[in-house]
């Protein structure tokens, strides 16, 4: 189980567990973040599950693919933090992080 | 159970699920229901001939929402069950079953079921469409059940992304295309080309310009007869050759519509109070020139039940919408924005050898869509040069030295 704590659009902070294995856009679609669209369900196609970390291991943003990174310059909302919950698989060193979702382009 | 509901939902896929999803998400307060035909919840279709084909991923992670969401946002699921006929003046349908539901609106968001074969043979067990989970369960039972030799009809992306898979999993593969090219409907020759040599490199039998005469066994596919006489042995086959809009209740009710049901801007059928998204749903398109057409993409389902839950909670939006699809064959990564059927020039950016390239697609010299392999820098500037109808130089759109964003102006 890996706890997440998650910031929403409306600001309010909520935390959130998940199993092993799942993408950080899984467990965000799985506990009522309705905003995270995520419509190509993975496949980095899409850029419509941008987040912010807040606060985790700084190898999080550090091990993104050239893909992760062109796609997330299709958003105006992109900051230095940006990642796309997809692509982050949540492992046991997640646990706690702080994730802010990113408003909709 | 509930006789009438505020808002029926008919069919439970993408655009279904997320009518529901945007209608409860802006504080729709009335009764909803989602009524099915599949017995699971709304779940994704795209990994059906992708991720879970592959068993890279377990089907449990394919659900648009868990199991609980629905009850909990109070979203009535009555799955297994099919809308059979509709009476559009009361406001009432009836059920398989038999039961009668009114509704005060409703979001006919049925999809399409695969096109069949029309020639002898086409029933025979052993041959499957790709569009359900059952569908796909049926086919992998096959595989694990011992089949290796698949033939699949149809070279568009269902049936090459199969191809693909099967590939992948040790299935020797033919795939017939009757057309020249495969992907003839959806993209330009460059990329047809490049995807059959790609298919062929990986062990894939691909022919093109060859129809199919007849399937041939007993009860039980064994071959495939070609219109140039030839017969293929196969264990299964696998028909990918588009999809018949599911609308025969709503057409029956009175729907305009010859290819799907006629939608306005705003989603509106000419019945009252009908609305239809998705797969299903033709409406005059301002990415082809404003031509009546189906689109089949999961963005389409979304944005499209995004803008009737808009429309239902009183806010009312023309729909508009860039277009946009992916698809996985390999290792190859293929994203699509805008339409190019209607293009007159096609330039290519990149190097096909090096397995990375684009082509951008124009008419009278606006950018109209683009084919991006493995590029995904070309994908997301090249969209904005669709949104914008650019007319960039023809001479500097070929050099891939040149970023898109150049001619965004
Ligand atoms: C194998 C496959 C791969 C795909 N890959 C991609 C891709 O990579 N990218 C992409 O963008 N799109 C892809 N698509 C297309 C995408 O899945 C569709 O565009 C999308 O599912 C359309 O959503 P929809 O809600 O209109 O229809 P559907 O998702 O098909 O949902 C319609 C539902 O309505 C039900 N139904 C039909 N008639 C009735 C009735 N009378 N009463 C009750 N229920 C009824 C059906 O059984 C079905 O469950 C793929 C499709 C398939 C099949
Ligand atoms: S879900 Fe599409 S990029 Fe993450």
């Amino acid at each position: 189980m890996t706890n997440i704590h998650v910031i929403g659009l409306d600001g309010a902070e909520k935390i959130i567990s998940s199993k092993d294995g799942a993408t950080l856009m899984e467990a965000l679609r799985d506990n009522g973040f309705d905003e995270v669209l995520a419509l190509c369900s993975g496949c980095c196609s899409c850029a419509t599950c941008h987040v912010y970390i807040e606060a985790g291991p700084s190898t999080l943003l550090q091990c993104m693919s050239d893909d992760e990174n062109d796609l997330l310059d299709s958003s105006d909302h992109r900051q230095p933090n940006s990642r796309l919950s997809c692509q982050v698989s949540l492992t046991d060193d997640l646990d706690s992080i702080r994730v802010r979702l990113a408003p909709a382009d | 159970m509930r006789q009438a509901v505020d808002v029926l939902i008919v069919g439970g896929g993408h655009a279904g699920a997320q009518c529901a999803i945007t209608l409860r998400q802006g504080g729709f307060a009335g009764s909803i229901a989602i009524v099915g035909r599949e017995n699971e919840p709304p779940y994704e279709r795209p990994p059906l001939s992708k991720e879970y084909f592959a068993r890279e991923k377990a089907f449990d992670r394919l659900y648009i929402r868990p199991q609980a969401f629905w009850a909990e946002k109070d979203i009535a699921l009555i799955l297994g069950t099919e809308v059979v006929s509709v009476d559009a003046q009361a406001h009432t349908a009836l059920l398989s079953g038999g039961r009668t539901m009114g509704y005060g609106q409703m979001v006919w968001a049925a999809g399409g079921d695969p096109r069949q074969l029309s020639c002898q043979g086409a029933d025979l067990a052993g041959v499957y469409g790709v569009r359900t989970r059952a569908d796909c369960d049926a086919l992998m039972g096959e595989i694990d059940g011992g089949a290796r030799r698949i033939a699949v009809v149809g070279g568009g992306y269902i049936g090459l992304e199969a191809a693909a898979v099967l590939t992948k999993l040790g299935c020797h593969v033919t795939l017939l295309e009757a057309a020249p090219r495969v992907l003839a409907r959806v993209s330009g020759t460059e990329i047809s080309t490049f995807y059959e040599a790609q298919h062929r490199a990986h062990g894939v039998d691909l022919r093109t310009d060859v129809g199919v005469a007849a399937l041939i066994g007993e009860g039980r596919v064994t071959g495939v007869e070609l219109t140039d006489g030839e017969v293929i042995t196969v264990d299964a086959v696998i028909v990918g050759i588009g999809i018949a809009p599911a609308v025969a209740p709503l057409t029956a009710a009175g729907a305009a519509g010859v290819n799907g049901v006629n939608v306005d801007e705003f989603c509106r059928t000419s019945l009252p109070d009908i609305f239809a998204v998705g797969d299903c749903a033709a409406f005059s398109c301002a990415f082809a020139g404003g031509k009546l057409m189906r689109v089949e993409s999961v963005q389409n389902a979304n944005e499209q039940a995004n803008c009737v839950a808009k429309a239902i909670l009183g806010e009312m939006k023309p729909f508009h919408a860039t277009p946009w699809f992916w698809s996985n064959q390999y290792d190859l990564k293929l994203q699509t924005v805008g339409i190019s059927s209607d293009y007159d020039q096609a330039v290519l950016r990149g190097d096909l050898a090096a397995r990375s390239f684009s082509v951008v697609y124009l008419k009278a010299n606006r950018v109209i869509a683009l084919d991006c392999v493995n590029t995904v820098k070309d994908y997301v500037q090249g969209r904005k040069l669709v949104e914008a109808g650019a007319t960039p130089d023809i001479g500097a759109l070929a050099d891939p030295a040149r970023s898109l964003k150049e001619f965004n102006l």
